[in-house]
């Protein structure tokens, strides 16, 4: 099956509906129709420029290009997941933090899934590459951010329980135990509830896209369930690591908290 | 004789120099007003706070103990004492919660209050707890941060008999009061923090 290509009055058909929203905007008051417009300009304008440059980068398979690519969106992830906590750490602490369990994440789970279940020719095809390397940073960084706030957030509220551990001889990574797992508890519980829920409340993106592009449903539930796991990996992995970096970037040679380390 | 605690020139960014020595079941009471750095002197003491200087136990450098080790010999009790898991005995080990049971008659706790959730207990019943936490521990050197800060006359005086029992079974106590009727009760030697220095009272 070939899958049915679009043409730009297909698509004009669709923009008919976002016209409408904003006549229902105007109509009813809701206010809400220059957000909207901006934000249809925003998705065309968007989804064009990587429409061309994907198509360029793949025209050109070249790995360095290919890399340089992957890295600009580790870095984009990489910066959300520093600036989402409401608590920053000194010395640019939730950048690294934000930036090494991203990129080892994404990188470990990647090259895992590209070298050895799609087992693309040569492994670093852009095709697969890229697309693969934007959805499990996607997941990545939910699970990342989600981690790190929740050490942030939770380590100045559970201060005196675990400053009352240390003060009784209890080591720093013990007396962190508690709030190291809830927050990897938290950053875990969406790619859960999609495990669970998939396919049962909505079909999942990926699946959707293969059988509107033309695969057979079974293919296209394969190739999903394989996503899934590399998904909660990437996920998962991604949480330990922030954890525990920000558990050790809290901590000193004395095995003190120091929450001084955290500014705002 | 070896001083128990020999503190010399410890400082931090906020309060000290500081500058004494403590015999073996000494004890020392501390008065000064809020924000002196009274709180500061003994999370420096159990090294939870950074400083520098020196700190001796029993003749042996602080540096060469690793830091839990150090905080199980010099226990800090924090005024207003934290807590991490859901009931009382849950913060003691095994061994540590029947000595906890045999201590608590003494400071007019019911020993059955150990199986009760730390949030179902009283003020000052949890701050005679964390008191009992730290004594199971039996330190050489116990840092007390108003320890009878929300009790009663009647605990007050248990706690006092309790910590005066410890004392003259050899552990030293820094401790910081409001009340310099407690510290000559604990025959202890009086200082009065100021603006992060200690002057004897």
């Amino acid at each position: 099956m070939k899958p049915i290509l679009l043409s730009t009055g297909d698509v004009l058909i669709g923009a008919v509906l976002i016209v409408a929203d904003g006549m229902l905007s105007l109509l009813l008051g809701l206010n809400l129709h220059r957000q909207l417009s901006i934000a249809a300009i925003r998705l065309v304008v968007q989804l064009l420029i990587i429409g061309f440059v994907l198509r360029a980068v793949f025209a050109i398979a070249s790995p360095a290009l290919t890399l340089a690519v992957v890295l600009v969106m580790v870095a984009v992830a990489s910066r959300e997941v520093a600036a989402r906590p409401e608590q920053r750490l000194r010395n640019f602490g939730n950048y690294t933090i934000g930036a090494g369990s991203v990129a080892a994440a994404t990188a470990l789970t990647a090259l895992l899934a590209l070298t050895t279940a799609i087992r693309s020719t040569p492994w670093y095809d852009p095709h697969y590459a890229i697309p693969l390397a934007g959805i499990v940073l996607g997941n990545v960084l939910n699970g990342a951010s989600l981690a790190l706030d929740s050490m942030l957030g939770g380590v100045a509220r559970e201060r005196p329980g675990i400053e009352a551990q240390l003060a009784l001889g209890v080591p720093y990574m013990k007396a962190m135990k508690g709030l190291i797992r809830a927050s990897i508890r938290r950053a875990l519980l969406p790619i859960v509830n999609q495990m669970s829920a998939a396919g049962l409340v909505t079909l999942p993106g990926i699946m959707t896209g293969q059988i509107l592009a033309g695969m057979d449903p079974m293919e296209a539930a394969k190739y999903q369930i394989l996503l899934m796991f590399l998904l909660s990996g990437g996920s998962g992995l991604a949480s330990v690591l922030v954890a525990y970096l920000a558990a050790w970037r809290l901590t000193d040679d004395r095995q003190r908290l120091r929450i001084d380390r955290l500014a705002g | 004789m070896i001083a128990r605690l020999r503190i010399e020139n410890l400082r931090s960014a906020h309060a000290g120099p500081f500058n004494l020595t403590l015999a073996p079941g000494e004890c020392i009471a501390i008065t000064g007003q809020s924000g002196s750095g009274k709180t500061l002197f003994l999370r420096m003491l159990a090294d939870l706070d950074p400083s520098e200087g020196m700190v001796a136990l029993d003749g042996q450098d602080r540096r060469r103990y690793p830091a839990p080790t150090w905080r199980a010999r010099v226990t800090y009790c924090a005024a207003e004492p934290g807590w991490w898991a859901d009931t009382i005995v849950s913060h003691f080990s095994p061994e540590t919660s029947v000595r906890a049971a045999q201590l608590a008659p003494a400071l007019g706790l019911d020993p059955a209050l150990l199986k009760a959730s730390v949030a179902q207990l009283s003020t000052g019943e949890r701050q005679r707890f964390a008191l009992i936490r730290g004594l199971v521990l039996k330190p050489a050197v116990l840092l007390l941060d108003e320890p009878t800060g929300s009790l009663d006359t009647g605990s007050t005086e248990r706690v006092e008999w309790v910590l005066a029992e410890s004392a003259s079974s050899g552990t030293s106590i820094v401790m910081v009061t409001h009340n310099p009727a407690q510290a000559q009760r604990l025959g202890a030697r009086q200082f009065r923090m100021q603006s992060g220095r200690l002057h004897p009272a």
